[in-house]
């Protein structure tokens, strides 16, 4: 492992930890860019033991962030990943310690397009490279090079994060000793390219948009990601949850108004939705990490052949996947099982019944819950890790 | 394990038996697990397993065990050649679509496969039919015939004559009794067809023709 030490910068604060990779130290993307300095911001939870065999790498979906647990200093909610995360949850606190870092081309501190670009003192707007998941994979890796940690004994992630989970196992497998890759593909679907595009073109068609330069001219595109935000959101859940959740019922009213106002439940919710999500997110950051989701696909980097990717894989694998799910859809997760498998692979395979859609890994889900943990549970003691509790 | 009269699983110790420790093992229809508890708790096996139904998948990997859901009929086709030492399909045989192709991806993926299967030759089962005229429903095979999952029972004879259509080797075959222990005396195949409720084997592929 390379000691970086020297040209790294480490904060730590109210505002969470950073590291800062330097300009000579910067990352090379898989689209010839080079991003330098490269800053990542991170959480972690728990303490890393002694030999430093008990650290879990979390990697947060599309729009998620470093703030897996607790409450998010930013919006005052608890963090993604709470139902999972902490004292006693499956990815115990008490046991293991806890990494997660904000993706490059994210907007919560990592290097991103909202960063400033240091040959034009503004900030980078389109002229940050496109990342790749690998990209943030390999950016991941410099951070825990950076924390001084070999081997990770878990990384898990959902979404985008489960395609970065896959890419870890691919690109490092001698670092990752168990992997959790949740509701997610190894490679993007047309369908969910388009939903993205969908998105993309309402960020863009936003006058406040500006070309990507909104930020040097002190506007937002808010409408345009509000819009693609609520198109979004409605891939995340299911048909029955809807229905269960809104059905036709109509907002604060007791008849329809014949205008144009959000008469039905849902069209509030989703309003809501769009605009919570505007506060917290930057609209070009969008733009890109929808775009590496895009240009997922792991097989084409060896030679189509997905089982490629694992071959005599020793990392130990628990794929899961969620009935209701639509836009990961559980046959995606069923092509990760069956390459797995053809690698000879340590694999096990879940289908978790939930009519919660693609959201279900972000909630409390019993099944969930214990089937992460006693994967966890079998990994730990193949690692040799004790339970400090017992 | 207990022995009870009750539980047609007894054929789990007689299977394990058939294991040589720290091997390979792929348990085909493994149910909630307890074999591949059992062969890991007793026999340091690396195991794995396949189930088809949702709770018994998720009972499995919460014990810990590395299990997939999936199907003998259309899964053991995406599995490599040799990649286990022991594929094991208890008391499911008889439940595939197409057991003639569960038994031959068996004998691909595995050096060794074992199989344990109802026998429907035993006299018990022959007596209802011959007698009462009637679909035999017995402690081994407990549904009536129109909610039954087992839909190509076969008796010792018809095994033994598929594994040899197969060109694979019996190392070990053994009847049980209707408590799950091996008929020891060495018996004619027609009396072991009358006498076991169930049967195991052990069997390899043949070794090539010299």
């Amino acid at each position: 492992m390379t000691n970086f030490s020297h040209a790294q910068q480490e904060q730590s604060g109210s505002a969470g930890k950073t590291v800062t990779f330097s300009s000579e130290q910067g990352l090379l993307t898989d689209g010839g860019g080079t991003i330098a300095p490269l800053t990542l911001a991170y959480e972690t939870y728990g303490k890393l033991n002694e030999n430093k065999s008990n650290a879990i790498l979390l990697c947060h979906a599309l729009t998620g962030d470093q703030y897996a647990a607790g409450i998010h200093p930013v919006t005052g909610k608890t963090g993604w990943w709470d139902a999972m995360v902490g004292p006693g949850k499956p990815f115990d606190t008490d046991r293991y310690f806890i990494i997660c870092s904000n993706v490059v081309g994210g907007c919560m501190g990592s290097t991103g397009p909202a960063s400033i670009n240091p040959r034009s003192n503004k900030p980078y707007g389109l002229d940050f490279p496109v990342v790749t998941i690998r990209d943030m994979v390999r950016a991941q890796s410099m951070l825990i090079d950076h924390l001084g940690i070999d081997t990770l004994f878990c990384v898990a992630g959902g979404s985008m994060g489960g395609m970065q989970v896959l890419q870890w196992a691919a690109s490092y497998p001698q670092r990752v000793f168990s992997a959790m890759p949740i509701a997610t593909a190894a490679k993007h679907s047309a369908q969910n390219i388009a939903f993205h595009e969908v998105g993309r073109q309402a960020v863009m068609a936003d006058p406040d948009w500006r070309g990507g330069r909104y930020l040097e001219q002190g506007v937002r595109p808010e409408k345009g990601l509000a819009v693609a935000r609520m198109s979004a959101h409605i891939t995340y859940l299911s048909e029955a949850a809807l229905q269960r959740k809104f059905g036709r019922k109509l907002q604060d009213r007791s008849a329809p108004t014949f205008s144009f106002d959000a008469d039905f439940q849902i069209e509030n919710y989703l309003r809501y939705q769009g605009l919570a999500f505007v506060e917290r997110f930057d609209a070009n950051s969008y733009l890109f990490v929808t775009r590496a989701c895009d240009y997922f696909d792991l097989a084409a980097d060896y030679g189509g052949v997905l089982a490629r990717a694992f071959k005599e894989t020793k990392t130990r694998f628990c794929v899961v996947a969620f009935d209701s799910d639509w836009l990961y859809p559980t046959s995606d997760s069923r092509s990760i099982v069956h390459a797995l498998n053809a690698g000879g692979a340590s694999v096990s395979f879940v289908e978790i019944e939930s009519d919660k859609g693609h959201d279900a890994f972000l909630l409390h889900e019993p099944m969930f819950n214990a089937t992460t943990r006693g994967f966890l549970e079998s990994a730990a003691a193949a690692r040799g890790l004790r339970d400090s509790r017992k | 394990m207990k022995q009870d009269p009750h539980n047609p699983r007894l054929d789990l110790d007689v299977i394990a038996d058939l294991v040589t420790p720290g091997s390979r093992v792929l348990d085909v229809g493994c149910g909630d697990g307890a074999l591949l508890q059992l062969l890991a708790q007793t026999k340091n096996v690396d195991g794995r397993g396949v189930e088809l139904s949702q709770s018994g998948v998720n009972e499995c990997v919460a014990k810990g065990l590395s299990v997939i859901q999936g199907d003998a009929d259309t899964d053991l086709a995406d599995y490599p050649d040799d990649g286990f030492d022991y594929v094991i399909l208890s008391q499911t045989l008889q439940a595939t679509r197409r057991p003639r192709e569960a038994l031959r991806n068996m004998l691909r993926i595995g050096r060794h496969a074992i199989v344990s299967f109802p026998n429907f030759g035993h006299w018990r089962v022959r007596t209802q039919l011959a007698i009462k005229g009637r679909m035999p429903v017995t402690g081994n095979l407990a549904n009536s015939w129109h909610d039954t999952p087992n839909i190509h029972l076969c008796t010792i004879r018809d095994f033994v004559e598929l594994v040899d259509e197969l060109g694979a080797h019996i190392a070990h075959g053994a009847a049980l009794d209707r408590y799950g222990s091996p008929i020891r005396v060495n018996a004619p195949w027609w009396i072991w067809n009358l006498m076991g409720e169930q049967a195991v084997f052990l069997l390899e592929r043949r070794a090539p023709q010299k």
